[in-house]
């Protein structure tokens, strides 16, 4: 083990350094530094998917949903609406993961049910990161007490239990739909994000770079812009990745106590239905298991995919355990 | 002391923020939902109990949105939460008192006994990182807390219920029983509770023992662990009381700031196994547009969640000197 390592120098390149090095020029033409350096944060995000192993099993996993969700029809068999077929069949040719109790084809309801679950992550996690960074990254710039009102809203929507709040607001609104309920989840799910960005934001803040931009005469919110978020790229697409897991995970407990969309076909609705016919008790068992896998399989791609990101961005986190390299500088 | 009084201050005012919600949000929803509730009431309940339904979600009012929210305030601080429709005519607070000691045998115990174990792995995962347990242990855990906690417990039951019935799968105890300090009738309780305590533990490990994990591989580097080991310190001294002493600190702060996640998947766990706690209430009031017990219950879960955390900062504030010097 110990004799295979050896030739790694300790303090010679990282993996995601050895890599950066093939990848950047495939996307960049060969000699344009600026090009390349240009390109980084997708080429970086590109090489930290090819170099993680985890990373790869998680997108190859999320580009299947993505199919799945952008064009079921090619995958599905049937329609999902259709209650055609025989009731509570087990599965067959035809229909290979059974019919649910209302003759609906469970493998369709599952291809169709990926574009609810899609739309949601991507929504709450795009528009949750947003207003995080807006939130995080400006508190902690701007200091004094900007910062510490906006901290202190942060940390009251980060206390207050989510769920409760949300089922208050969505027993309300009556029927949630997909608007409703991003709009729900991005406000009670935000603040984790921002507290994480705020702290990094700070650790920057005294940098030289900044101190010069400040000099150059930039207003705040080219600063905050160009200069301080492509430092956090990492940190953004953690935030991205964690919100999104957090939306699929609420919504699919939304639908299945019935206050989600009545009228979609999503995992969690599915799973309402197999709880309300008794799917468990009646030996319906893939009606219950399917969604489920599935919600959690998504679920999974994101937080492994985050952890993936985590273990990129910090070194410290890898799993992969090497020499100790002495510091004696 | 200092810090003590700031995180006192920000309890009253996070508080103060869960009321104010509760009190927009029925007026703030299109058309009014608590003018169909009262609608089907009319008639139904005394002038009195209408007249203060009414008053609570601002319906047939003559007063202003000001006073509304005073008497609101001052309603809601003497306990005077309403009465719940589903229920009728018990006062929410009567109601909420049959389920509270349910939700707290089971969702207390068990996030606590989470939170220990979860610390607990996470500390010895750290210590010997890339280690057996670390390998294995965290990748499983960083899978099973990205699973919807209510279909873990769906799965529990279909396994040890339906396919094996080892165990029941719903209610507190069984029918027949009457609740008494009996022997027979607690291990009818613990029988029940069994399934959805695994459910809750399951799912909500993961979380602390990756905290704990990272925050020891962060703390094993600090000079003081390397002082530790140089003073010849046996390994399980400088690992307990170097390292995880002091990797404990953060997650105390994370375990307050992460408990309202875990009791909003709680709320669903007492959900799929008609566990008689208020989170299987809050749902049921949602359904049956029992607004006044769904608030109340809101309110609660938000009050417990808060106290929570000022605990977990009283417990700061006790460990970690600096908190007291800095103020």
């Amino acid at each position: 083990m110990a004799d295979t390592q050896t030739p790694i120098v300790p303090g010679s390149a990282t993996p995601l350094e050895q890599a950066a090095g093939p990848a950047g020029t495939a996307i960049a033409p060969p000699g344009s530094a600026r090009r390349r350096r240009r390109g980084g944060p997708l080429a970086n995000l590109w090489v930290a998917i090819k170099s993680n192993r985890k990373a790869t099993v998680v997108a190859i996993l999320l580009a299947i949903f993505t199919v799945m969700a952008l064009a079921p029809g090619l995958i599905a068999p049937d329609d999902p609406e259709s209650e055609a077929f025989p009731s509570s069949a087990g599965p067959s040719v035809q229909h290979w993961l059974g019919t649910t109790h209302y003759g609906q084809d469970i493998l369709s309801q599952v291809v169709w049910g990926a574009r609810q679950s899609m739309i949601i992550a991507v929504g709450v996690g795009l528009f949750a990161t947003v207003i995080s960074v807006l939130a995080g990254v400006s508190a902690a710039y701007l200091g004094g007490l900007p910062d510490s009102v906006i901290s202190l809203v942060t940390d009251v929507f980060l206390v207050i239990p989510t769920f409760p709040l949300i089922i208050v607001i969505a027993s309300y609104a009556k029927s949630s739909n997909n608007a409703v309920l991003i709009f729900v989840l991005v406000v009670t799910g935000w603040s984790y994000g921002a507290r994480q960005l705020r702290v990094q934001a700070l650790s920057l803040r005294n940098r030289d770079f900044l101190e010069s931009a400040r000099v150059r005469g930039e207003r705040r919110s080219y600063v905050i812009v160009v200069e301080i978020l492509p430092t956090m790229t990492s940190l953004l697409v953690a935030n991205f990745l964690g919100a999104a897991l957090y939306a699929v995970l609420t919504a699919a407990g939304l639908q299945f106590i019935g206050l989600g969309d009545p009228t979609a076909n999503s995992w969690g609705t599915m799973l309402y239905w197999a709880k309300d016919s008794a799917a468990l008790q009646t030996d319906q068992y893939l009606w219950a298991i399917v969604p489920g896998v599935c919600i959690a399989t998504l679920g999974a791609a994101f937080a492994l995919l985050n952890y993936a990101f985590d273990e990129i961005s910090n070194p410290a986190l890898r799993p992969v355990r090497r020499p100790r390299a002495r510091r004696d500088s | 002391m200092r810090f003590l009084l700031r995180r006192l201050g920000f309890f009253v005012l996070t508080l103060w923020a869960a009321l104010t919600l509760n009190f927009v949000i029925p007026r703030m929803m299109p058309g009014n939902p608590a003018l169909a509730m009262m609608a089907r009431f009319h008639g139904r309940v005394s002038g009195n109990v209408l007249a203060a339904l009414e008053a609570e979600f601002g319906v047939n009012t003559k007063a202003s949105l000001w006073d509304q929210y005073w008497q609101y305030l001052g309603n809601t601080l003497t306990g005077h939460l309403g009465v719940s429709t589903t229920y009728f005519p018990q006062p929410v607070t009567d109601v909420i008192r049959n389920g509270l000691p349910w939700t707290l045998g089971l969702v207390g115990i068990t996030t606590v006994l989470a939170f220990v174990l979860g610390s607990l792995v996470g500390v010895v995962g750290g210590w010997r990182r890339g280690g057996k347990l670390d390998s294995i242990l965290t990748p499983v855990f960083i899978v099973t807390s990205s699973v919807p906690y209510f279909w873990v417990g769906l799965m529990g039951i279909l396994l040890f219920s339906v396919i094996l019935s080892w165990l029941p799968s719903d209610f507190a105890y069984d029918n027949e029983l009457v609740p008494e300090l009996s022997w027979p009738f607690i291990a009818n309780v613990l029988q029940h509770s069994i399934l959805p305590a695994a459910t809750i533990l399951i799912t909500s490990i993961g979380t602390w023992i990756l905290t704990m994990r990272n925050n020891m591989v962060t703390v094993l580097a600090e000079d003081y662990v390397r002082m530790g080991r140089a003073k010849g310190l046996s390994s399980r001294r400088v690992m307990v009381d170097y390292a995880a002493r002091n990797a404990m600190l953060p997650n105390l702060t994370g375990f307050a700031m992460s408990l309202g996640f875990v009791v909003s998947g709680a709320i669903l766990v007492e959900y799929v196994f008609d566990y008689p706690g208020i989170g299987f209430m809050l749902l049921q009031a949602a359904e049956n547009e029992d607004f006044a017990l769904m608030q109340a219950l809101f309110l609660l879960i938000t009050v417990a969640v808060l106290l929570a955390v000022l605990a977990a900062d009283v417990l700061t504030a006790v460990l970690d000197p600096r908190t007291r010097t800095q103020g």
